[in-house]
């Protein structure tokens, strides 16, 4: 059985300070939903940086080496051909493609690797748990331990910073 | 946070995050009025114009055009290099405006994208047709084949079509990526089962964990950190069609940063041009605001004046070179045959736009939205004015021609006009102008009721 609770808020940075007192409690935070990003709250959830940008870098890189090689390939030992003199491997003339490949690249693969790690996408199955998420409410979901013992002192921190529906809930697993 | 209060608010009104999601979702959620029925009548129809005018060209070929000998280049690719321009400054605004961590670009950002959509796939449609056999467009790309040849990568030509390719999927999507969010927003607010199914599709599962947003502001910045560098690159890339060339007017090193600077002068034109209607149409004064209008008015000015400096540097190169045909180019584009084409691109992107050093004009929204009629026509006659003026005098006094365009010509162009204020008038009813959650994301910092407390 895993036990959690939920609470509601109207103001980020109530959720913030909330989301900082759990955390000096040691009590672990399972997600927040909010209808923007809160900044200042990654740390407090213990979160690591992204790993995006180096995605982004590593395909990019790969979009320069395909696009740098596969031009000079196709110039030099594929089919040399002589283009009014212009020497067969020419540099400059194969950065704007080498350029442009590389963005290319980067751009798919991060967003490829934002879809797949969030696991968003084209009728990916999410619960949406409440329709105000979107709008104006921010939600904090705590976990809590199976004994009941942490309930009283969650409840209160949160009831200090006037978060409002606060509810318990317990699934089978 | 501090925030000087002087500062003019980004977000006028009291608003709460609640506000600014029913105001802006107020036009995907309610009926549209007439004058949208109309507006989409009057644009539907350019469209049609532009597709029997095209469907025209393919059959009976490019013969149809007043292209001759001597000017291979008309209206066809002016109207490229003028779409392709306006389609610079979505992304501009969007990335480099994010680098800089301007706040006012929250309110205009995803409108001047959908814009800039809009503009790129206008401005694509006209070297394709200019191929005068569009169905074997698929030979600019590198595909293997049983001639063995690969196409040229030493051409600009070629450099464009992958600029261009890259810079529209990569702009769409910074922009899908942004809207998301959004996207969910609309999804939870719609109330028949079948726009909640079709908007929770293409919100791709949106819920707002904390970890998506972290992902999701994370790959916003680096994806605008590909996209400012791919932005200057793309115009760069148009001018080397000419600059690479040798003929005279057209061989300048200056071409790459006088393209650029006047594609984002343009871009900004033909985005306050919208705005300035959307704004009032559908009650967004409050998130557009006239301090808005000013800040773009001001990258006008200064993006104008590089041009006008571009200009008349050109000129100067012209004489300080001492190559008499290049001296020849510039003296004939100003008093030649094509005299009347230099001066309204004169007076309409280096005189008009240093009225805005005037604050009251800078914050006027008639002057403003006039004035940015003004450029696009000058952006327009700009290529024009390079494209045909540099082409009509050849080296051979024999080959001399004049061009003028034909119906058909004409009716291509209105009809992209068409195209793309029609593809805009649907956007403003399917997704929202404005980005939701960004604009919720500024309130604190910039929003008229924190920056004022004392008054409320």
């Amino acid at each position: 059985m895993r036990r959690y609770i939920s609470a509601y808020f109207e103001d980020e940075e109530n959720l913030l300070r909330a989301a900082k007192d759990l955390k000096n409690n040691n009590i672990s935070i399972q997600d927040v939903l909010s209808p923007f990003p809160i900044h200042g709250l990654d740390p407090i959830l213990g979160f690591k940086k992204s790993l995006i940008p180096t995605v982004g870098f590593i395909s990019g890189a790969i979009g320069t080496i395909v696009a740098f090689g596969f031009q000079t390939w196709a110039f030099t030992v594929d089919y040399p051909l002589f283009i009014g003199g212009k020497p067969h491997f020419s540099i400059p003339s194969f950065i704007p493609i080498t350029f442009e490949l590389t963005v290319l690249f980067a751009a798919f693969g991060m967003v490829t690797a934002f879809l797949v790690r969030s696991k968003l996408g084209p009728g990916a199955k999410k619960t949406i748990h409440d329709e105000r998420i979107t709008d104006d409410h921010f939600v904090i979901i705590v976990d809590l331990e199976e004994s009941g013992s942490q309930d009283g002192m969650v409840e209160e921190i949160l009831l200090k910073e006037m978060a409002q529906e606060i509810q318990v809930k317990e699934i089978e697993l | 946070m501090y925030v000087s209060p002087i500062r003019e608010p980004l977000i006028r009104g009291k608003k709460t995050y609640n506000k600014i999601t029913q105001e802006i979702a107020a036009p995907i959620e309610g009926k549209a009025g007439k004058a949208w029925y109309a507006g989409i009548a009057l644009t539907g129809s350019a469209v049609l114009l532009g597709l029997i005018m095209i469907g025209y060209t393919v059959w009976e070929g490019i013969g149809t055009w007043g292209l001759n000998k001597t000017i291979g280049w008309g209206w066809g690719i002016t109207n490229f290099v003028w779409w392709i321009g306006i389609g610079h400054a979505g992304t501009f605004i969007s990335a480099i405006l994010l680098l800089f961590r301007q706040k006012w670009r929250t309110s205009i950002n995803r409108s001047a994208e959908a814009m800039t959509l809009f503009a790129v796939m206008c401005a694509g449609l006209f070297p394709l047709i200019h191929m005068g056999r569009p169905l074997l467009a698929f030979f600019v790309f590198p595909y293997p084949n049983t001639r063995g040849l690969w196409v040229n990568f030493n051409s600009p030509l070629l450099w464009d079509v992958f600029a261009i390719s890259t810079y529209f999927t990569v702009s769409l999507l910074f922009w899908y990526i942004g809207l998301i969010p959004d996207i969910g927003t609309i999804r939870d607010r719609m109330k028949s089962k079948a726009k909640k199914w079709i908007y929770g599709m293409l919100s791709f599962g949106w819920t707002g964990s904390a970890k998506h947003w972290q992902r999701h502001e994370s790959i916003s910045l680096i994806l605008a950190g590909l996209a400012a560098p791919l932005v200057l690159s793309v115009h760069s890339i148009v001018s080397m069609d000419f600059a690479t060339s040798v003929i005279p007017g057209w061989h300048t090193t200056i071409f790459p940063p006088y393209f650029v600077s006047g594609a984002i002068f343009s871009g900004f034109a033909m985005v306050l041009t919208l705005l300035i209607i959307t704004r009032k149409v559908l009650n967004l004064e409050n998130y557009i605001t006239v301090g808005h209008v000013e800040s773009m008015n001001k990258i006008i000015i200064a993006t104008g004046s590089i041009v006008g400096i571009a200009y008349i540097t050109e000129l100067f190169m012209a004489w300080y070179s001492g190559v008499e045909y290049e001296q020849y180019a510039f003296m004939n584009r100003a008093t030649g045959p094509y005299w009347w084409a230099y001066w309204i691109m004169m007076s309409c992107n280096v005189i008009s736009p240093q009225l805005l050093w005037f604050k009251k004009l800078r914050r006027s929204l008639v002057f403003s939205f006039i004035l940015s009629i003004f450029i696009n026509i000058g952006m327009w006659f700009e290529r024009f004015v390079i494209i045909v003026t540099s082409l009509h005098r050849d080296y051979l006094p024999s080959s001399w021609e004049m061009y003028k365009p034909t119906i058909v010509e004409v009716g291509i162009f209105i009809g992209t006009l068409g195209l793309f204020f029609t593809l805009f008038l649907l956007f403003i009813r399917v997704f929202p102008v404005i980005a939701i959650a960004e604009v919720k994301g500024v309130l604190k910092s910039s929003g008229e009721k924190n920056l004022n407390p004392d008054k409320n």
